[in-house]
């Protein structure tokens, strides 16, 4: 893991890191050498770690307010709202860092799509990635039952009962689940309970996460291996740490104009009338964030294929270090995969933007063949395109795409001159 | 050709630990499982009586039956007729009318689609019955899915009715 052995300086630091070695621990973070072409896409792991910090401290706090009960649960929001010191603050940063949170995990996401940053020797890396992403899909919706509004509850049941599609034991599952017959109290109870626990997961996972990606070190926007620590890296601290801070403040005007000026915009107004067992709101939509699975589900008919293709969506990425057979990471060199990344982006903002509508008409037809094409991307484009695409050629390090444009080595020696003289060439 | 291993007894020990080991570990894991099951309390509310002497032909109310609505409809004559005269082939799920009301008169329904637990709207749809608005099922005057995702008709709760103006659920 480390490259230089470190040697703690005072006799005491000396002592204390001889018997738990977290000053070393945090020499390696801090020399970590990373590659020195990262470009901004590469920020979103700092502000990702920002989003589930920012998450917690608010939620703990906001646990402290908040009554999971039935009877009570809605009225405690709006204590927390109206009453609490603060509480609008903590209740809007919460709700809109969870969809913050998942900004920037997708864009986390296209970002390894794109330079294949899950491509051998990161495949572990990436796994962790997609549990994580599954485990925070799971937290969000669960913090989204616990307001017990409109929303809450019937989003609570139709998610629920994705698993009574489940042929025999489906039935069983959701009353388990519920600990009822219907979303009700027991159901809100432990939804609270595991929505306080599995941010700590989370957390766990995303050391896992780190450690595995130490090991090989970061990919990077050319996509071929660096030597670790020749000239072509530079110690994460100050440079990285640097660069993701201005990437973060940028990140966090966003997310507080979201909180300060339309606190509301990304949640659903039928979440502020109290749960009603007996009336479904004419149009569920779960948040903006899940809407594209939500597509899949509903353009699919029939219920149980409509939950496997959804969870299928979501496992193929697991799959994905091997449905892509090209050895070439980045899409800079790769000119199909290129405009097929783009592609996929855009059926699943395409997505997106039908899981908000009805499913009905030019919707439903429109999905089926987004829903078709993402499945296309994965089980037959990737394969396919790994042994027939013809990639750009490889340079030999990542300072070439800089250092090798025709006429730069004259043009820096022009400047040069300038300074010193027409006898500077032999440098090179 | 491989050496014939003959098993020791150290390693029917072994197993024998790792059987034991496993089935206490089972006894330990399934309260910890089985807490999340409905306890006693929520199992105690399974019946509930209903007065329906208000209801109009044509109407349909609706009552809360272990946190579930139920839907309790007075059906038309031309309601009773349609669903009657429904060809079971033409049903994804094929049930007769007769089988699901006993009196035909009285149609009562949990009022939970059968798709993923929205509660459909009466009077709606290509029907003129039931219609789930979150993923559109269509159900017919006798709660039997028609079109759409729900793959069975609107369940049907033990009911009887304990005098002529009232029914017990459950």
């Amino acid at each position: 893991m480390s490259e230089n052995k470190y040697i703690p300086k005072t006799k005491l630091a000396k002592w204390f890191d001889s018997r738990l070695p977290l000053l070393s621990l945090s020499h390696h973070l801090k020399e970590y050498p990373t590659p020195k072409n990262l470009n901004y896409w590469w920020t979103f792991g700092g502000i990702l770690t920002f989003c589930l910090i920012t998450q917690i401290v608010t939620g703990v706090i906001l646990g402290m307010h908040y009554v999971a009960h039935t009877d009570y649960a809605f009225k405690s929001i709006e204590h927390i709202m109206r009453d609490v010191n603060y509480g609008w603050l903590l209740r809007y940063v919460h709700a809109n860092g969870a969809s913050m949170f998942f900004l920037a995990v997708y864009i986390h996401i296209f970002r390894g799509l794109f330079y294949g940053s899950y491509k051998a020797p990161r495949e572990v890396i990436w796994i962790i990635g997609v549990i994580i992403y599954l485990l925070m899909m799971a937290t969000a919706f669960m913090g989204y039952v616990l307001p017990w509004g409109q929303m809450s509850f019937w989003g609570a049941t139709v998610i629920t009962n994705l698993f009574s599609a489940i042929p025999l034991v489906g039935e069983s599952i959701t009353t388990w689940l519920w600990g009822g017959y219907a979303v009700d109290n027991p159901t809100l109870t432990r939804f609270y309970a595991l929505h306080y626990l599995l941010p700590f997961l989370i957390f766990g996972l995303i050391i896992l996460h780190i450690w595995a990606l130490h090991v090989p070190g970061n990919n990077n926007p050319i996509g071929i291996d660096v030597k670790k620590n020749s000239n072509e890296t530079m110690p994460f601290h100050p440079y990285m740490v640097m660069k993701d801070i201005t990437a973060l403040l940028v990140f966090i005007i966003i997310f507080f104009w979201f909180v300060f000026f339309a606190p509301n915009a990304l949640g659903h107004p039928d979440n502020y009338i109290e749960a009603n067992p007996l009336v479904t709101p004419t149009h569920i939509v779960p948040e903006w964030y899940l809407l594209p699975f939500y597509a899949i589900l509903r353009a699919i008919p029939s219920k149980l294929g409509g939950v496997i293709f959804m969870f299928a969506a979501i496992f193929v990425l697991v799959a994905l270090p091997w449905l892509d057979t090209s050895k070439v990471r980045s899409s800079t060199f790769r000119p199909l995969y290129r405009k097929f990344f783009w592609v996929l982006v855009a059926t699943v903002i395409l997505l997106g933007y039908l899981g908000a509508k009805p499913p009905e008409g030019i919707y439903l037809v429109l999905s089926r063949i987004a829903t078709a094409y993402y499945f296309i991307h994965f089980l037959i484009l990737l394969p396919v395109l790994g042994r027939y695409e013809k990639t750009d050629p490889l340079p030999m390090s990542i300072s070439d795409p800089v250092l090798d444009k025709p006429g730069l080595f004259d043009k820096f020696k022009k400047a040069a001159g300038q300074y010193e003289g027409d006898n500077v060439g032999s440098f090179k | 050709m491989t050496k014939e291993i003959k098993p020791k007894r150290r390693d029917f020990l072994f197993t024998a630990t790792y059987t034991i080991g496993a089935v206490g570990l089972g006894a330990a894991i399934w309260p910890l499982v089985d807490q999340m099951n409905p306890d006693s309390s929520v199992k105690a509310l399974s019946t509930t009586e209903v007065d329906v002497s208000g209801v109009e032909p044509g109407k349909t109310i609706t009552v809360l039956w272990r946190g579930k609505p139920i839907f309790i409809r007075r059906r038309t004559k031309e309601e009773i007729d349609e669903a009657a005269a429904v060809d079971l082939k033409d049903l994804k799920d094929p049930e007769k009318d007769s089988d699901r009301a006993k009196n035909p008169e009285w149609l009562v329904m949990v009022g939970v689609c059968t798709h993923l637990g929205c509660v459909p709207l009466a009077d709606k749809g290509d029907y003129k019955a039931w219609f789930c608005p979150c993923h559109g099922s269509h159900y017919d005057t006798s709660g039997r899915i028609r079109k759409g995702p729900a793959p069975t008709n609107l369940e049907i709760p033990k009911y009887e009715f304990v005098n002529n103006n009232t029914i017990k659920i459950g």
